[in-house]
């Protein structure tokens, strides 16, 4: 899916500058938690947050994820933008909540970034008594 | 931060005629091409043997340096480093003469600041310097400084000109230094002309330095709760070790890894230093602190588990997840605390190929759960 369908379907809009839209991001993941996006996102994820800080910018450098999307309407400080700019990763903010941005991309086929076991293991020896 | 090559110890025993064979590989090829003159730091400061080594103090501490020229009507007589000072402070102190240390060491203790302080200003830097320095020449290339450096162990030499005149100074972080600037310079010229061959050079450059038996070793420092700084370290490292041509999979581990570490450092360790080793096989990831120490090293390693304040929870840290996340992105982790004295983080990433991680099995599993997953896009 690239940014631009994105946009379209989360009627949001742009925060840096010169961001080409027709790149293509391979799964999602909706997160406020860093070590999540850290743990649980691979290569070419777009990431949904809450957040503003520039550390949401650091993290995502440091797991190399494509773009980020600001919930909420949420506009972040100018030190974030600037880190971005400069780290080349694209800003987009959407006005809707976390779980109407995900769900409106979710549904429009854009899957998650998967199970992994560092929680399946605790999931499966909680309901499903095997491990 | 600051980077250096640790170098192969036969290379010292080479002779120069043996290292311009035709074998030579990249990194000694750039050991040849760059001019001592072009990596050294052409500000100097220099001091006037008359200065008093409590006034030295000040000029070292002033500058951050360790160690500086000696230069009396404009000639280079001597150089003078901290560990000149601690002797003279020795020399200073009254029972220095005797022979039995543990009196030196108990009498120092009694010694007060202000008498160390005071016969500090009656000893000049003269007194204490050390004369006919080894020097260098700035048109001379930098392999013969890297043989210097190997021959003695001086933190810097002093570099002159042809008429014996001071122009610069150079350590072991400015040689290194300007090998990293050339190498940069000359992957940006190849990138922009084919790019595919991009990842045969740096291949190449990693085989360099597996060929050299070169360890390449960065060092960052980390400040304790420093938001504006904080994972710049780990970004420096993905950089560097994509440009050391190691598998883009490897060096997402690397930094996600270094990342946690480094945050460790920041939220709980009360800063620290984080030391990268890149061998030709292997990563070795380590951070040293000395902060307060963790009680129950087995708690903190289950994932969830945090003692994060709300607003450190706020910053969207102190999920419970670093440790865990470091274990699953190395290959090997041991993590060594005392409290009240602090925690050393070793990690190990290998380099081969098939080595287990962080996009073995997890990923692999999340693609059979989520058959979605990579067939979209
Ligand atoms: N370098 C350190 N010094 C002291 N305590 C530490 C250090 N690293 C981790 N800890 C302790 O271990 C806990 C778990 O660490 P971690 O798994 O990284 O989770 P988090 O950082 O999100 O709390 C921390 O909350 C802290 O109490
Ligand atoms: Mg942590």
């Amino acid at each position: 899916m690239t940014l631009r369908e994105i946009l379209e379907i989360i009627e949001g809009k742009t925060i840096t500058e010169n961001i080409n839209l027709d790149q293509e991001v391979k799964m999602g993941c909706g997160s406020d938690l860093m070590s999540d996006v850290l743990a649980f996102t691979h290569q070419g994820t777009v990431l949904m947050s809450g957040l503003t800080n520039p550390q949401v910018v650091r993290t995502a450098e440091i797991a190399g994820i494509q773009a980020i999307i600001f919930v909420r309407g949420k506009y972040p400080p100018q030190k974030t933008i600037d880190i971005a700019e400069e780290k080349s990763i694209p800003l987009l903010a959407s006005k809707y909540t976390m779980f109407e941005t995900c769900g409106r991309i979710y549904a429009s086929g854009l899957p998650s970034c998967g199970v992994f076991d560092l929680t399946s293991h605790q999931w499966d020896a909680k309901f499903t008594g095997d491990e | 931060m600051s980077i250096f090559w640790e170098l192969p110890k036969r290379l010292s025993m080479k002779t120069e005629k043996e290292e311009l064979s035709p074998k030579i590989t990249k990194l000694k090829e750039l050991t040849y091409e760059i001019k001592i003159g072009q990596a050294m730091t052409k500000d100097v400061v220099s001091v006037s043997p008359d200065i008093t080594m409590c006034e030295l103090r000040e000029v070292l501490q002033a500058n951050r340096i360790s160690g500086t020229p000696v230069v009396e009507n404009g000639q280079m007589i001597g150089i003078i480093s901290v560990e000149d000072l601690i002797n003279a402070m020795g020399v200073c102190s009254p029972i220095s003469t005797t022979n039995n240390r543990e009196v030196t060491s108990a009498s120092q203790e009694k010694m007060t600041m202000a008498s160390v302080r005071e016969s500090m200003t009656m000893t000049s830097v003269r007194e204490n310097m050390t004369t006919t320095p080894e020097t260098l020449f700035a048109d001379e290339p930098l392999a013969r400084a890297v043989s210097k450096f190997n021959k003695f162990h001086f933190g810097r030499f002093p570099v002159v000109n042809r008429q014996e005149e001071l122009v610069g100074i150079i350590t072991q972080d400015n040689i290194v230094s300007a090998m990293l600037k050339h190498l940069e310079t000359s992957y940006y010229q190849e990138e922009s002309l084919i790019y595919p061959t991009d990842r045969i050079l740096t291949d190449r450059i990693l085989e360099d330095l597996i060929a050299d038996e070169v360890n390449l070793i960065l060092r960052y420092h980390v400040n304790a709760l420093d938001f504006d700084h904080a994972g710049e370290a780990s970004s420096k490292l993905k950089k560097t070790l994509i440009r050391l041509g190691i598998p883009p999979q490897i060096v997402r581990r690397a930094a996600i890894a270094s990342y946690e570490a480094e945050m460790n450092l920041v939220l709980w360790g009360e800063g620290g230093e984080l030391h990268v080793k890149v061998q030709p096989d292997q990563i070795k990831l380590e951070t040293f602190d000395t902060g307060p120490g963790i009680e129950d090293i087995e708690k903190a390693m289950q994932p969830g588990y945090s003692t994060a304040p709300e607003w450190v929870q706020a910053m969207g840290f102190g999920a419970g997840m670093g440790l865990p996340n470091i274990q699953t992105c190395t290959d090997e982790m041991e993590l060594e605390s005392t409290p009240g004295e602090g925690t050393h983080l070793k990690t190990t990433l290998y380099l081969e190929a098939n080595a287990s991680g962080f996009l073995g099995e997890g990923a692999t599993r999340g693609r059979e759960t989520n058959p979605q997953a990579f067939g979209h896009a």
